[in-house]
């Protein structure tokens, strides 16, 4: 009976403590409900509207159907067309499309004399979940829209197996390896929690420590707080950086087409910004506790919404815009066009400007909420 | 005559300046609200060169918020004022370079070994020969042997002079330490007090708040706060006067029991029982006689020796306590 009167005093002295802490009490509502919508209505690991370019060397009534055929199906938007062969594979290159089409001259002729012309489709498979859906579709697609093209004297040519043959090439990761894709991203998650997370613990440990006055009280001005704070994590993130990228080469083979300079100047910018935010969160947590709990409630959409686990083209629009928004989108498109379609500036700049903003914007907050008085 | 003129401009200008001079810490009107609670109301002080100022009041009377403003940790909602002629309000930066403060609480890393604090302290205020001053200090400090151990596992004591020789490293010419001696046993807290007197006699001003009645008796001057106001300041001899209190000293087997019937008269100020002698403390020595009779008869005790004596600091600031009211603050 003692025992249980003593659970029972432990039991509401912890109920009293977790109604006084406001940021247990809004989790408690936060993560389910950004749970529920993510999962259930972000979250499609089937994409459609995949945007696609057309490398037509001919314009016939019977390509103007597949064409339409394809964009009807909604796997596929159709965003540029009258394109040559290079500029078709600069889009590809930069992640501008996902797919590109290419009928070839001579194609309509072909057809109609039943020497099944080919009609190859290249698909960035750096996600190869993300374009499966779409390619496994696409025969249907046209052999349905060929179907009621078919009629009166072509008819003869219903009763093939297929009039054409759809070539599939995935490029930049022919095999459809998924560790191709996954492993690079793992970087991008790993440094993502753990900068998120030291940084802002680093900071609320002085408050919480009873340093913070100390510290206020010496002449040191926010900014050389923060940057002294810093930048000895960016010497961790950069030992995980070489570690995933060992591991990437020995375990699981991931090829590296481009630069490693280039990659590690990108992985710093990220880290950078991840600190950024982590300085943000300490400024605003008041114990490393609420700290740990807002680094959650950043990377749990990071780890969703950012095209990691999950296509990001598949996501709806507002999801997408919020994906945006998190380092951790950018920096996937940049490590995967580094590693496998060998990026170079020109490719992944408009990343590279996201980050620059993530970093002025955060890094601005960071240094207006870091108060100089305890106010 | 044009020239006697212009002299006596100068001179009258140069005398303004001196006044300025005069006075290290010089704050008129300090106000501080949290929330809609007022913290200080309307404090002033005016600390000369050199001077050793105790700074005493119940808990929660507001020291700590009035020094936090001096040295620019808070700001302040009301008043003005100038540390070393530069305004708190706009040029806390520059003050907190001259300036030394010593927190309640120990702040310095306990995860830091003895050295890597006073480096870290010296690199911040940017000392010249910091390995020289940083090994004079441990030398004086008596921790040079101990250097490499963590501050944590320093017993209160140590961290205490720790705390005041990191915070006097960079030579500041103003001293704040907020009840430095708390919970530090005789012999520290007089050591600490000698370091203190040192320091003021190199042309340090300090100022000090604390409880601890001879603590307050080792300063120049001393200023007592209560609920945010600023009640009395002086030497401990002017408090002493200003006070109009009359003590009188009861010795004698069974004294400890009159102190409670004593205490029900309004008159008393205060009764206490200490050094085996009952203090009876009031405003008006004809009262407290007669009140000191009446328990006696009531009680039936006649062997009690009274005699008026000299009140003590402590007797006056218990009664000013009592008059202004005690820790009214109530929740932070």
């Amino acid at each position: 009976m003692g025992s249980l009167s003593r659970i029972f005093a432990i039991f509401m002295k912890e109920l009293i403590q977790m109604r006084r802490d406001k940021m247990t009490f809004a989790f408690m509502f936060a993560i389910p409900i950004m749970q529920l919508i993510i999962f259930g209505f972000a979250i499609n690991s089937n994409p459609k509207h995949l945007p696609t370019a057309i490398v037509a060397e001919e314009q016939s009534p019977i390509v103007r159907t597949l064409i339409n055929a394809m964009t009807h199906s909604q796997y596929f938007d159709l965003k540029y067309s009258e394109l040559d062969h290079q500029q078709a594979q600069l889009l590809l290159a930069q992640g501008k499309v996902a797919f590109v089409l290419y009928i070839p001259k001579g194609f309509t002729q072909n057809l109609i004399k039943g020497e099944r012309p080919e009609i190859l489709i290249v698909a960035d498979a750096t996600d190869p979940a993300a374009s499966s859906g779409a390619i496994s579709f696409l025969n249907t697609i046209f052999n349905r829209a060929l179907r009621e093209e078919f009629k009166g004297s072509l008819a003869y040519l219903q009763s093939r197996p297929s009039p054409y043959s759809l070539i599939v090439h995935p490029k930049y990761n022919p095999e459809g390896i998924t560790q191709y894709n996954i492993v690079p991203g793992l970087l991008g998650v790993i440094i993502t929690m753990t900068m998120v997370m030291i940084t802002s613990m680093a900071m609320t440990r002085e408050t919480e420590q009873g340093t913070m006055e100390n510290l206020l009280a010496m002449p040191a001005r926010p900014f050389e707080v923060m940057i002294g704070k810093i930048t000895p994590y960016i010497g961790v993130g950069a030992v995980q950086t070489f570690v995933i990228l060992i591991a990437a080469n020995l375990l699981f083979n991931v090829p590296f087409e481009g630069s490693v300079s280039f990659l590690g100047l990108c992985v710093a910018i990220f880290i950078f910004a991840n600190l950024c935010l982590g300085f943000t969160f300490s400024t605003i947590a008041h114990s490393q506790m609420q700290a740990m709990q807002l680094t959650f409630f950043f990377f749990l959409p990071s780890l969703l919404l950012s095209g990691f686990m999950f296509p990001f083209r598949g996501m709806p629009q507002w999801a997408q815009t919020i994906g945006e928004v998190l380092p951790l989108t950018h920096f996937l498109r940049i490590i995967r066009g580094i590693m496998l379609k060998g990026s170079q500036l020109q490719d992944v700049q408009s990343d590279l400007i996201a980050l620059g903003i993530f970093i002025l914007v955060v890094g601005t907050a960071a240094i207006f909420r870091y108060k100089q008085t305890l106010d | 005559m044009s020239d006697k003129i212009a002299m006596s401009h100068e001179a009258a200008k140069s005398e303004a300046n001196e006044m300025n001079q005069q006075y290290v810490i010089d704050v008129k009107g300090l106000v501080k609200r949290f929330s809609k609670k007022v913290a200080v109301n309307g404090v002033d002080l005016q600390l000369k060169k050199g001077e050793v100022w105790g700074f005493l009041g119940p808990n929660g009377s507001g020291k700590t918020t009035v020094i936090r403003m001096i040295c620019g940790l808070l700001h302040a909602d009301e008043g003005s004022g100038t540390c070393l002629g530069l305004d708190i309000q706009k040029q806390a930066t520059t003050i907190r370079r001259q300036t030394g403060y010593m927190t309640q609480k120990f702040s310095f890393w306990n995860d830091l070994t003895i050295r890597e604090n006073l480096e870290f302290v010296a690199r911040l205020y940017q000392i010249k020969n910091k390995r020289k001053v940083i090994n004079d200090t441990l030398i004086k400090l008596g921790l040079f042997d101990r250097q490499k151990q963590l501050a944590g596992a320093l017993s209160g004591g140590w961290k205490q002079r720790l705390a005041l020789a990191a915070v006097t490293m960079h030579k500041p010419k103003i001293l704040l330490l907020d009840e430095p001696t708390a919970g530090v046993d005789p012999q520290a807290r007089r050591d600490f007090w000698d370091e203190i007197h040192r320091l003021s006699m190199d042309g340090m001003t300090v100022l000090v708040s604390t409880h601890y009645m001879d603590e307050a008796q080792r300063c120049d001057q001393i200023a007592y706060l209560a609920y945010g106001e600023l009640i009395i300041k002086g030497s401990v001899k002017e408090i002493i006067a200003q006070s109009d209190l009359y003590t009188i000293k009861g010795t004698g087997e069974g004294v400890r029991a009159l102190m409670h019937e004593l205490k029900t008269f309004e008159f008393v100020e205060q009764a206490s029982y200490f050094g085996s002698a009952l203090h009876v403390s009031g405003h008006n020595i004809d009262l407290l006689k007669q009140g000191i009779q009446q328990a006696q008869t009531k009680l039936g005790i006649k062997t009690i020796d009274w005699q008026e004596v000299p009140p003590s600091l402590e007797d006056v600031f218990i009664a000013l306590t009592q008059r202004t009211g005690g820790d009214k603050r109530g929740f932070v």
